[in-house]
């Protein structure tokens, strides 16, 4: 066996800070202020002295982190949210350079996260494929020899010499995928928080890393779902906070990782130096919960129980105006509703201004809402108009099993993102 | 045969990655492995840059000539500049070739890193291949141009120089690599501070001033005529005269100097963005 992949003391620093610049442009002063201020900072970019590099703070997403892989074999990697994982796997495909350390890698490494990357709307499906096959490294002669191939797993035949601006969202994501699923590369690196598309898109992307893997090629499979990961993979390393904590049989490392308490499921916590937590004095946020209709905190819930979200947080200082919500969107990016605890007029007035302490806003989704799926948990604190003190889009999510939800006697998917249970009346009105 | 079963079968690279220290390498290498893929960059643009335009190819004809005609009105008929003899559509039109060439190419490259951050931050390529890919598109604008500018010979009854007509492929390159060398630039700028695209328009507007398209560089007084060649764009535009109407004096030390200017650019640009690119991903 040789070994495909080998990562030695493996370091990535980033900085943070970035959060507060984002903010700025809030208020008509700040605009005003940061005008005037323009020509100072452009001299203090130019000798080196950058202003934002001085009061930046660095946070290692990597640390020290070392493995070999042997061809062949499928890891898994797991950990929550910023423990490094996505950085690994860019630095892996070369996306982003190491800070320190070094790694070997044996062959093409191919990701199924670049779907569709370098499409363009103008352009045929035909000459998209040529496209964004030479972005994914491949040659031109090798997408000659594939491209019916390429062609009949799109299921686009028909279609292929249309621009795909007019094609649906199926026809383009199938496409796509089909390209980036031909590239064959020896290397194969799976982000399941990046894959796009819905539950049945998703079922293929799996399948095909697979078939990849019964190929013999080498599989890097990064996912919160613990089932994917002891399903596909044999072996798992665990990260948090930038380290390599465990390696082992995936069952064990799944087993160490849910029990650790870093478990992501239904739960969210965030740590006062987390560096993804982009938040900004006086809001500090604790906690996100995703509970069932009995109080447990879960990562799938039944889609005919409601659903309570807790949001925990905490004020250094009182805050007047402030609201704290949720999104919910699809694992595909596409919102479904945006609520606000102090949308209640009554309740606005009632919490004018919130005090000093820890709070706890709590909102109840009634059941029969969601389809069968992932969805994703977003949360925002802000004072309309003043500022945003937080926010994270994707900073949790939960999956909804659909069983006893209306029309499952048919086991069939249903599209759309809702499945309410809908008041339905029969009538005759005629012969 | 056995060339194409090498080119098919992908015998496994291994590939280091590391931290890039001091001066990184050129790495002309990994730009050699991914040629095709700048080839490509450089048919989707010209095909998609005029997609859905009523006039399509055309505007590669409309948008020189109609800056022709304006210069033509006011440093001809108003301002009466001198020309050497030549009819001045025919003077300006050879000198807006090459200067529409390099504006395109310095904008598009200038924007090509952020226009196509969706790439950065996904895959792997080298970086150089978004720039270079769009500064080469604009090559093709210029060949359609140039048939009017044959048109325009012949219309003016214009000899064009035969002997010397050789040389003009050299200062098509020394415009390309001036265009590419200050697009390496602006670009790894770019994707840190946006202000390059607040400062394109005035930057090229300030540059074509500074040189001699709408006028003849014989205007220029002798002390000025150094300072005055640090501007490779002049060099161009001269030896583009020169080349193909035979006006002025041809190579002389002021178009050496735009050589050496030029180069400088290129190479400092490559290195610059070569040291920029390991962060690309992660500011952009």
């Amino acid at each position: 066996m040789t070994t495909a992949i080998s990562v030695t003391n493996l370091s990535k620093q980033y900085r943070i800070g970035a959060a507060e610049t984002k903010f700025r442009y809030n208020m008509l002063r700040d605009v005003l202020v940061d005008t005037f201020y323009a020509p100072v900072r452009l001299a203090k970019a130019l000798v080196g002295k950058s202003e934002r590099r001085a009061n930046q703070n660095f946070v290692w997403a990597l640390e020290d982190v070392s493995f070999d892989l042997e061809e062949g074999n499928v890891l898994g990697i797991v950990g929550r949210n910023g423990a490094g994982k996505s950085t690994l796997l860019k630095i892996l495909s070369r996306i982003t350079e190491p800070t320190r350390g070094t790694v070997t890698v044996r062959g093409r490494v191919g990701s199924l996260l670049e779907v569709g990357t370098g499409f363009h709307p103008e352009l045929t499906g035909r000459e998209n494929i040529y496209m964004n096959g030479a972005i994914l490294g491949m040659k031109r002669v090798e997408i000659d020899r594939k491209f019916d191939e390429i062609v009949d797993f799109s299921e686009v035949t028909q279609y292929i010499d249309t621009p795909v601006k007019r094609y649906s969202s199926g026809m383009y994501l199938r496409l796509a995928f089909a390209v980036a699923a031909h590239l064959e590369p020896e290397i194969l690196v799976v982000d399941e928080v990046l894959a796009v598309g819905d539950a049945e898109f998703q079922k293929k992307c799996l399948g095909k890393m697979g078939d990849v893997a019964q190929q013999g090629r080498t599989v890097l499979f990064v996912s919160h779902n613990m089932s994917a990961i002891l399903r596909l993979t044999t072996e798992a390393i665990v990260l948090n906070k930038g380290k390599l904590i465990m390696r082992g049989p995936t069952q064990e490392a799944v087993d160490f990782y849910l029990s650790s308490g870093q478990a992501q499921a239904g739960e969210r916590a965030w740590d006062a130096d987390e560096p993804s937590a982009a938040a900004s004095a006086p809001f500090w946020p604790i906690s996100l919960k995703v509970k069932d209709g009995r109080g447990k905190v879960v990562d799938t819930i039944r889609s005919t129980e409601p659903v309570t979200l807790e949001f925990e947080y905490r004020l250094d200082a009182p805050v007047t105006g402030l609201r704290v919500g949720v999104y919910l969107s699809t694992m595909r990016g596409e919102y479904i509703l945006t609520s606000f605890d102090t949308d209640d007029p009554l309740l606005f007035e009632k919490h004018a201004t919130r005090n000093t302490g820890r709070y706890l806003s709590r909102a109840t989704l009634p059941a029969d809402i969601f389809n069968e799926g992932r969805y994703s948990v977003g949360v925002n604190a802000s004072s309309f108009g003043v500022r945003r003190y937080f926010m994270d889009e994707n900073a949790l999510a939960f999956n909804v099993d659909i069983s006893g939800a209306p029309g499952t006697q048919w086991p069939e998917p249903r599209v759309g993102p809702i499945r309410p249970r809908l008041e339905w009346k029969i009538e005759k009105i005629g012969e | 045969m056995t060339q194409l079963t090498k080119i098919t079968s992908h015998e496994p690279t291994t590939i280091y990655i590391k931290p890039s220290k001091g001066l990184a390498a050129l790495n002309l290498r990994d730009l050699w492995v991914y040629r095709e893929l700048v080839f490509f960059m450089v048919w989707r643009d010209i095909k998609v840059r005029y997609k859905q335009t009523l006039l399509g190819m055309a505007w590669a004809v409309i948008q020189p000539v109609m800056t022709m005609l304006v210069f033509t009105f006011l440093f001809d008929k108003v301002a009466k500049l001198p020309t050497d003899g030549i009819p001045y559509p025919v003077f300006s039109f050879t000198a807006l070739l090459p200067w529409g060439l390099f504006v395109t190419a310095l904008n598009q490259g200038s924007r090509s890193l952020v226009a196509h951050n969706n790439m950065v931050t996904k895959i792997y390529f080298p970086r150089l291949i978004l720039p270079m890919a769009s500064v080469f598109a604009g090559i093709v604008d210029f060949a359609i141009a140039f048939v009017i500018l044959l048109g325009l010979l012949i219309y003016y009854k214009v000899t064009p120089a035969w002997h010397l007509l050789w040389t003009l492929p050299f200062f098509l390159l020394l415009a390309v690599v001036t265009a590419l060398g200050v697009a390496l630039w602006l670009s790894a700028i770019n994707v840190q501070y946006r202000d390059v695209n607040q400062a394109l328009p005035f930057l090229t507007q300030f540059w074509l001033f500074a040189t001699p398209v709408a006028y003849s560089s014989s205007v220029i007084s002798e002390k000025w005529l150094l300072l005055y060649s640090l501007n490779p764009m002049a060099g161009v535009v001269n030896g583009f005269r020169w080349a193909l109407l035979g006006s002025g004096n041809g190579p002389d030390l002021a178009l050496w100097i735009s050589v050496a200017i030029s180069v400088l650019i290129l190479v400092t640009g490559l290195f610059y963005f070569r040291s920029m690119e390991k962060t690309f991903a992660d500011t952009i």
